[in-house]
């Protein structure tokens, strides 16, 4: 869609960068989010410094977007932090911080979102997991279990939005090479990427193609669903 | 902070945008009174929700008022916030000044 109004958070690097340069080149307007500014210059790209786990600056950037635009056609629920943490030696602090990102900052954006989208009963939303979940990957347990919120998360939000014509599914990918696991040792990636059916990184186009089949507008019959990657 | 009379009229307003898309309509003749949700209502929870959101919406256009109206305190008081055009009414003006039963 030309006139499409799409929101991609985390937009300033990894996944979402690319997610919004695609959203582009797809056409329509791209507004993107994250903590701090972005280099990213487009005509039809507006960047909005958020951070998408404080309730009330949610609010306000999808008050601004409704403002401008009128509409949100879809989201990309991109923004996620990781940690490296045996539970034993997670402390609180961390385990919250990681919440507040992965869980309540995908629900902020997509109910927000969502009161946009129900006006003109059509919506795309696109949340993110990992294959780490169904892997349940060890050493990581604030983040593989706030990504299992997140799939339930999309199972229930689906149903509760689907009567106002809004899909939420969640993309689970396999370790892509961004600044997200730079920090997890090789040997851990490895054994991870070893148990997929198909063992290697994934890439930024292999998340494009399940994201655009997301997005689709032929895709109206699709809700509630996590698409993994590489076969797990 | 608003007036009840600016909040009334937002809601109105928004009950106006509604009732083209509702098989029974919201009764704006009756103003205030007019019947939203519960015994009189003509909205179901799915359309509770619908007219929620615009009435936040057309708050923050019309009066630049920020509000959550489906907080737990509209849900857990005795008297529904969200039985007439006025009985909202007097839940935003109350929240925005803080100040709830």
């Amino acid at each position: 869609m030309t006139d499409s109004v799409t929101v991609v958070t985390g937009s300033r690097k990894g996944i979402g960068r690319f997610l919004a340069e695609h959203a582009l080149a797809v056409g329509g307007i791209v507004v993107g989010c994250s903590r701090d500014e972005s280099d990213l210059r487009h005509d039809h790209y507006e960047h909005c410094r958020v951070d998408i786990s404080d309730e009330s600056a949610v609010i306000q950037f999808f008050s601004n977007v409704r403002k401008k635009h009128g509409r949100v056609d879809h989201l990309i629920n991109c923004a996620g932090v990781a940690s490296m943490n045996h539970s034993l030696l997670t402390p609180g602090k961390s385990f919250r911080a990681i919440y507040e990102t992965n869980v309540f900052g995908t629900f902020y954006c997509s109910r927000e979102a969502a009161k946009l989208m129900q006006k003109r009963h059509y919506g795309r939303i696109v949340n993110f997991s990992t294959v780490a979940v169904p892997l349940k990957l060890d050493g990581e347990a604030a983040y593989v279990s706030s990504k299992a919120a997140v799939v339930a998360l999309t199972e229930v939000m689906a149903r509760e939005l689907a009567p106002f014509g809004i899909t939420v599914n969640a993309l689970g990918p396999t370790p892509i090479e961004t600044d997200l696991i730079r920090g997890v040792p090789k040997d851990r990636i490895d054994t991870l990427v070893g148990r997929q059916a198909i063992p290697r990184f994934g890439t930024f186009d292999d998340v494009a193609n399940v994201i655009d089949f997301f997005l689709s507008c032929d895709s109206g019959f699709v809700t509630g669903q996590t698409a993994y990657l590489g076969g797990v | 902070m608003s007036s009840k009379e600016q909040v009334v009229q937002s809601i109105l307003e928004v009950a106006r945008e509604m009732n083209e898309s509702l098989a029974r309509r919201i009764d704006i003749e009756r103003g205030e009174d007019a019947p939203l949700f519960g015994k009189e209502g003509v909205l179901d929870s799915l359309g509770l929700v619908s007219f929620i959101v615009a009435v936040e919406q057309a708050l923050d256009e019309s009066l630049g008022v920020t509000v959550t109206l489906a907080d737990e305190r509209a849900v857990s008081q005795r008297a529904s916030p969200f039985r007439t055009v006025g009985a909202l009414a007097d839940y935003v003006v109350a929240q925005t000044t803080g100040q709830h039963d």
